[in-house]
């Protein structure tokens, strides 16, 4: 799975990135806020027109927008779910 | 005589690096431009505890020394001491905020390793125990090798501990290990020395999760946006109306003390009809500047703009933009030259230059008293049902129409001139925080200052060339001053370019003192059809009867359509080559303008003669 299909709440763990399916720079940018192979993530939101992007991701205690184009150049695993 | 030491804050952005700036040099700082880029230079001076005078510059937000904005550029080069100009910091503080130790915590270990005095301010500590989270600075400490001292920048706590570990810093050699680390290495020390520091942590952040679950919520976001929008807006037009009438009053009592104690000659005219009617003009648009961007600066220092720009995303998408374009195309509607100023936050330089390009379609507010005089001459004053009056509806036309246009160059542009990597939009979601009163008044300052400066010099410079162009060579006795100046001599020239749209002399005549400021056509037309009246309101009604008697609907139309899409504005054309490097692209800007300027009237006046109007 992707991580622009991972249900909103869902927390995931970021496996693979293919980043030569970015710009250079995004890709760079993406890894300088913790975004990359290992990351624990989770979807917070999404936006509201045309195929609700963009999405917010949890990252540590960070909130990172992001594209859904971004987001489907990273596959990742669902972790299970911890009681709140 | 020895240099006083230089000192760098450095950090990542959203670390509360200006907060703990502002806190330390308070209203000594200065604000320029690095030499050759668009990138805020913030330094001032601080005397430490030991009583040292030290100079401190406040580097823009970087997220690595390996740069991806012209930002992340200057600091990495600055640290380094390879910035042409500017002299190496001689101490480095670096700025983390305690809740984000684990991403913060990267980018400090790479600046460790240059081996320079460090002091590290882990700021915000008070925010981090709201949200539950307990550090110690020891532990961090130890594993750094350089002093920590916990900082609230707000309510100036270790502001004193910190000078004194400044003052003490020392150069010291990086730690084996952390030199030659690369960036995967780092955070996964970041994430060890983050959990090791971390005393006590509950659940996180439920402020903030809950704040935008409303504030980004599909249905009630958008909504708590437009309405915003919606006060900002009135503020901005309503608010700002009686401090604008004030200047205005000012302005004329200072005309009428210059008109008294001077002899009646060239320099008195100079000075009251050229240059403080001139500036005059630019600077009673200071109250609705001020009002909009004590708005933005609480927007930004809240956290809301990130979340504006993320709501607005998609719809900027549609175009080749990104949601950070949206806040400086919605400055502009206030006035070009903040919007064109506040692009500074768009990483991305081509969807930065598009921004810029477009920004002075949007209607800014020195177009309303050319549509107000012009509309309420030619428009008749009757609702078209619902209750919607046509004068309304023909505004609101023309609002549209310089959005629509906006739009559709920015599409050609992004294909064309622009094209480049599709940009996308990653940006962190800040948290929220309450904006500090003394914050917002030192940004309102600056922003005020700048425009301020920008009317002492540029239009001033502009409003003198202008008079001598309206005033020489002088008239001879029975012709008009207008017609024998070297501006009518360019309206003559200019009427013959503008006949096919539908303009005459008169028309072509008022776009040249436009230049300077759009409404400038409005007294400039009030001047050719010889209305004089010291009373504005009187004026605006006798100047309409006297252009119903010399225009037709048509060619009214026309002359509103060019103003929708005419860049005259000196100022926004000085922004943007400042904010572009060169004169390349203002150049540009002009031309392309111009060219859907002259087309819109065309194309308005010949439908609306087809028409039958």
């Amino acid at each position: 799975m992707t991580l622009d299909l991972l249900p909103i709440g869902r927390t995931a763990r970021i496996v693979t990135v293919d980043w030569s399916a970015l710009v250079p720079e995004e890709a760079r940018r993406l890894r300088a806020l913790g975004l990359e192979e290992g990351a624990k993530v989770s979807l917070a939101h999404r936006g509201v027109f045309g195929g609700r992007d963009p999405l917010a991701i949890a990252v540590g205690r960070m909130t990172v927008a992001l594209r859904r184009a971004h987001a489907s150049a990273m596959t990742v695993e669902l972790l299970e779910e911890v009681s709140a | 005589m020895s240099r006083s030491r230089k000192i760098a804050l450095v950090g990542n952005p959203n670390a509360g690096k200006s907060a703990l700036f502002n806190a330390l040099t308070g209203a000594r700082q200065k604000i320029a431009n690095y030499p050759g880029v668009t990138v805020e230079r913030k330094f001032g001076r601080v005397v430490l505890p030991t009583g040292e005078p030290v100079e401190m510059t406040d580097l823009p937000g970087a997220y690595g020394l390996d740069p991806t904005s012209p930002d992340e550029e200057v600091t990495s080069k600055v640290v380094r001491g390879q910035f042409p100009g500017e002299a190496e910091p001689d101490v480095l503080v670096i700025v983390l905020d305690a809740s984000n130790l684990e991403q913060h915590l990267v980018f400090a270990q790479e600046l460790l390793s240059l081996g320079k005095p460090t002091v590290i301010a882990l700021n915000m500590v008070d925010l981090a125990e709201r949200d539950g989270l307990v550090l110690d600075p020891e532990v961090l400490q130890q594993e750094l090798g350089v002093r920590v001292i916990p900082t609230v920048a707000v309510r100036r706590r270790g502001l004193i501990e910190l000078g004194e570990a400044i003052a003490s810093a020392e150069s010291r050699h990086a730690g084996p290990g952390i030199t030659d680390l690369g960036q995967t290495e780092r955070r996964v020390a970041a994430h060890a020395m983050a959990e090791a520091a971390i005393l006590s942590e509950s659940k996180r952040h439920r402020l903030h999760a809950r704040l935008d679950r409303l504030l980004l919520n599909p249905w009630i976001g958008p909504v708590i946006l437009l309405a915003l929008l919606f006060v900002v807006f009135q503020a901005v037009f309503a608010w700002a109306n009686p401090l604008i009438d004030g200047l205005e009053e000012g302005m004329a009592a200072l005309s009428d003390y210059v008109t008294a104690i001077l002899p009646a000659g060239l320099l008195r005219d100079l000075l009251t009809d050229g240059i403080i009617a001139g500036v005059g003009s630019v600077v009673v648009f200071l109250p609705q500047i001020v009002i909009l961007f004590a708005f933005i600066l609480a927007m930004e220092a809240s956290g809301y703009m990130a979340r504006a720009a993320f709501l607005m995303d998609r719809l900027m998408s549609y175009v080749g933009l990104s949601g950070r374009s949206f806040i400086p195309l919605l400055s502009s509607f206030a006035c070009a030259i903040p919007g064109i100023m506040a692009t500074r936050s768009i990483s991305d330089p081509k969807d930065r230059l598009t921004t810029i390009l477009i920004a002075p379609m949007m209607t800014c507010s020195a177009r309303l008293p050319v549509y107000a005089v012009i509309i309420g001459a030619f428009i008749p004053a009757r609702t078209v049902g619902w209750g919607i009056g046509l004068q309304g509806l023909v505004l609101f036309a023309l609002y549209i129409s310089g959005i629509m246009g906006a739009f559709l160059a920015a599409l050609v542009l992004r294909r064309s001139i622009t094209r480049g990597e599709a940009s996308g939009f990653i940006m962190e979601l800040p948290k929220y925080q309450l904006p500090r009163l003394k914050d917002m008044a030192i940004g309102l300052w600056q922003r005020g200052w700048i425009f301020l400066r920008r009317a002492g010099t540029i239009i001033f410079t502009v409003t003198v060339i202008l008079w001598v162009m309206l005033n020489f060579p002088k008239a001879a006795p029975g012709e008009s001053q207008v017609d024998a100046s070297i501006a009518g001599h360019l309206a003559n020239g200019l009427a013959v370019v503008v006949e096919p749209i539908g303009f005459n002399r008169d028309m072509a005549l008022s776009l040249i003192p436009a230049m300077a400021a759009r409404e400038v056509a409005v007294s400039s037309l009030a001047t050719t059809y010889a209305v004089d009246d010291e009373d504005e309101a009187q004026q605006a009604v006798d100047l309409g009867n006297r252009l119903r008697n010399s225009w037709t609907l048509p060619m009214a139309l026309a002359f509103l359509a060019w103003f929708v899409f005419a860049p005259q504005c000196m100022s926004t054309i000085a922004v943007t080559r400042r904010e572009t490097n060169g004169w390349k692209w203002p150049a540009f800007m002009l031309a392309y303008l111009f060219t859907l300027a002259y087309i819109a009237a065309g194309a308005t006046f010949w439908l609306a003669t087809a028409a039958g109007l």
